[in-house]
């Protein structure tokens, strides 16, 4: 076992003065497992990247690795949150508002509102408009007017469901719905 | 024979609490085992699955306390799909039905619902203490039950759940007469608090000692509530944003001041840095400090704390802290045991963060280290054999070089000689996590000298299936195996199957492993359930003509005595 690590060394060693792509050490000395890598079955692209280490000229950035780094899921979305928000300090969470019908949209700051109904009531003073009453069953009944949001999935949201804190951080834009679309989101029929 | 009446014995059995411990006292005779049996008060099941509960009852049917395993380990990090299974319903059913005078369980990565979390808590009247740690599918509904309904209730202790939070008003669900908490912590819950009724159950709770908030609570209601808990030994702040000038933080000073318990520190989920330094006049008598989510804090504040922090035993903290950081930890904090070291940025290249210059001295600086989990940028053989002969105590050695596959960085050499030093002289080492570039050689290493290894976490390394079967054959303690993304196949797999009756599991994800050799495994060993975990398609597999050369994408086993689980999701296979 050592003889042949022996042997490694010295390959590696002279792999160091060739000028390549890939990562420093990963080489070569792979090669067994990277023609084994090509028959695994990965459906994920994810998890292609994972395993195709040398055909790459690219180091697998470890964002695109499923699991890893190995840190728990809970502290992963926490520790994120934070890092955005402090980049934020300072310079607020501005986030597009568009009304149907309205020619042209505004952009507000998120975090000047401490909770939704000082935020409604900012857009209902922009936009000239009322929201109905909100119920947790019914949405914003007694209006023509729904306000909604699209989250980090790309779904359109009721606006009140979620806690405050929760919806700043997953609100990427806001859109006042009218009429008869308003209608599917905010009904109980 | 025994010397001694049974109840004798029974009361010297009493002073060994450690399980393991009562497992070799159970083994000596026959007589020992039924003593031992009706007297076992706490009951370790590690693999939820490796029993059942009308096992777990028929020999300890004395039982109060419980502590379950569900998911495998790997499941942290969604290796896992959420439906795989670890339900603790049926075993609350099965205690309630047995009328089992439950009074703690303790669940770590397992699926709890509200219907069992009502359940518990109407079932066992005598309930004292709740501990969740990584479980999921729960909502604030549940806590209700429990705050409700348990009437002795001492210890609810939430820790990195996810938690569905209803904003309803668990917190007041507490009924006045509730007096006798001890532990509160709900800090991973996301929603708004009832500050109020949050103050009145603090107000009313003379023996709580460990209260951890979550980010809802605001500076000045902390303030409020260290007035009403002076005697506080744990401590989790949530939100600590405030104005230095403000009345709410010269309050927050003089409570802080009179908390002369408080050992131990947390939280700062979301915290303005400056205004640390109202916790500075107790510092000296922290021994945990866990800062790893208080991502703003970090530079000259974050010195300026820990330079107060001489009796540290504990700390846990981000990258951030930078290796100069680090220095300073190990010029401070001479009574370091456990250090945790967590990444900032998870995605790209951060700026800030630590290298081997800060691990090295940290090893010079604490000579009490035992416990170490460190994510890097990179790593030396050279920094690595340094840090074992200074710290060859080490009982858990993690090192997560974040980049995959990456070698020493001065030398382009893999890291085999660097770990193979830490297993050499740390003889204690009973828990590793490997990672960087390494190749057999490591393996071979830890198979020779890692004779206590009872862990061990493999993550794209080695060459071919001799570095599997080096650790197979040499760590004789072994009982908990994982591997991703590494070379090792059937042949390593296959090599000595009654290996798996000493270990608690196995997982294997993206290896060698071939659908044929997990079948012929799982023939010779009837003993073991092997799973086959395929989120695509089991079937798909089945049907492909080559089916036996397959590469098993999850393969995870573990030694049972109940055979085949019962609640096994379709993308779940077991041979």
């Amino acid at each position: 076992m050592s003889t042949s690590f022996e042997k490694m060394d010295e390959f590696v060693n002279l792999k160091e003065t060739e000028l390549r792509l890939g990562l420093p050490g990963t080489d070569n000395v792979c090669e067994e497992r990277e023609k084994v890598s090509c028959c695994n079955k990965r459906a994920l692209p994810s998890e292609i990247e994972s395993s195709t280490r040398k055909s790459e000229t690219s180091p697998p950035r470890k964002g695109q690795i499923v699991g890893w780094p190995p840190v728990r899921s809970y502290r992963k979305n926490n520790i994120q949150t934070k890092k955005n928000e402090s980049d934020n300090e300072g310079q607020g969470i501005y986030v597009k508002v568009s009304m149907d019908g309205a020619p042209y949209l505004r952009k507000i700051d998120l975090s000047c509102y401490k909770g939704y109904s000082e935020l409604l009531k900012a857009l209902e003073m922009m936009f000239k408009f009322c929201v109905g009453e909100y119920s947790e069953r019914q949405g914003y009944e007694g209006s023509d007017f729904v306000p909604t949001y699209e989250d980090k999935d790309g779904d359109w949201m009721l606006i009140g469901d979620v806690p405050w804190e929760m919806f700043v951080r997953t609100c990427k834009r806001l859109r006042i719905m009218k009429g008869s679309e308003a209608k599917g989101l905010g009904c109980v029929v | 024979m025994n010397y001694f009446p049974d109840e004798v014995i029974e009361h010297v059995f009493d002073f060994v609490t450690s399980h393991k411990d009562r497992n070799t006292i159970s083994l000596v005779c026959k007589s020992w085992y039924k003593i031992e049996r009706f007297s076992r008060q706490q009951v370790f099941i590690g693999n939820c699955y490796a029993i059942n509960p009308e096992r777990l009852l028929r020999r300890f049917p004395c039982f109060k306390s419980l502590t379950l395993k569900g998911k495998p380990h790997f499941a942290d990090f969604n290796l896992v799909p959420h439906e795989w299974g670890g339900f603790v319903q049926p075993w609350i059913e099965a205690l309630a039905r047995g009328r089992v005078g439950l009074e703690e369980l303790r669940l770590k990565r397992m699926v709890v619902t509200d219907e069992s979390l009502e359940l518990l808590s109407r079932s066992f009247a005598s309930f004292k203490s709740l501990v969740l740690v990584s479980c999921e599918g729960f909502t604030t509904d549940g806590l209700a039950s429990i705050a409700a309904n348990c009437r002795h209730l001492q210890e609810l202790d939430l820790q990195e759940n996810e938690i569905d939070d209803h904003r309803g008003q668990w917190l007041s669900c507490f009924p006045d007469t509730c007096t006798t908490l001890v532990t509160l912590n709900f800090a991973c819950l996301e929603g708004e608090t009832n500050l109020v009724a949050l103050e009145r159950l603090v107000a009313r709770s003379p023996n709580l000692k460990s209260l951890k908030l979550n980010r809802a609570v605001p500076l000045d209601a902390l303030a409020r509530l260290m007035l009403c808990a002076p005697q506080i030994v744990d401590l989790g702040v949530g939100s600590y944003e405030n104005d230095p000038d403000s009345e709410s933080y010269l309050k927050l000073k003089a409570a802080i001041k009179k908390c002369t318990s408080l050992r131990s520190l947390s939280g700062f989920l979301e915290a303005a840095p400056h205004c640390l330094s109202a916790f500075h006049p107790i510092c000296h008598n922290l021994t945990s400090l866990n800062l790893s989510y208080a991502a703003e804090i970090h530079g000259s504040h974050l010195i300026k704390l820990i330079q107060h922090c001489k009796n540290l035993q504990r700390l846990w903290i981000l990258d951030s802290i930078g290796d100069n950081g680090l220095e300073v930890v190990a010029s401070t904090c001479k009574e370091l045991q456990e250090l945790r070291v967590f990444p900032c940025d998870l995605v790209g290249v951060g700026d800030t963060t630590v290298t081997e210059e800060g691990l090295v001295a940290i090893s010079a600086g604490c000579p009490k280290l035992h416990s170490i989990l460190y994510f890097c940028n990179q790593m030396t053989n050279a920094a690595l054999i340094i840090v074992a002969k200074n710290c060859p105590n080490f009982i858990r050695f993690r090192l997560c070089i974040l980049e995959p596959n990456k070698p020493d960085h001065e030398t382009s050499q893999p890291l085999d000689e660097g770990f193979g030093a830490i297993v050499k002289a740390c003889k204690s080492l009973r828990r590793l996590s490997v990672s960087g570039l390494l190749t057999d050689q490591v393996f071979y290493y830890i198979g020779m000298y890692a004779n206590q290894l009872e862990m061990l976490s493999i993550a794209f390394a080695g060459d071919t299936d001799k570095g599997m079967l080096s650790v197979l054959n040499g760590c004789k303690k072994m009982r908990k195996l994982e591997i991703r993304d590494s070379p090792f196949g059937d042949k390593a797999l296959l090599a000595d199957v009654n290996k798996y009756e000493t270990m608690r599991s196995l997982w294997m994800s993206s290896c060698e492993v071939t659908l044929s050799g997990c079948k012929r495994l799982a023939q010779k060993a009837p003993w073991l359930n092997v799973e086959i975990i395929n989120e695509n398609d089991n079937n798909r597999m089945e049907q492909n003509g080559h089916e036996g050369r397959q590469k098993v994408d999850k393969m995870y086993l573990y030694r049972t005595v109940v055979g085949t689980r019962m609640d096994v999701p379709p993308f779940v296979w077991i041979l």
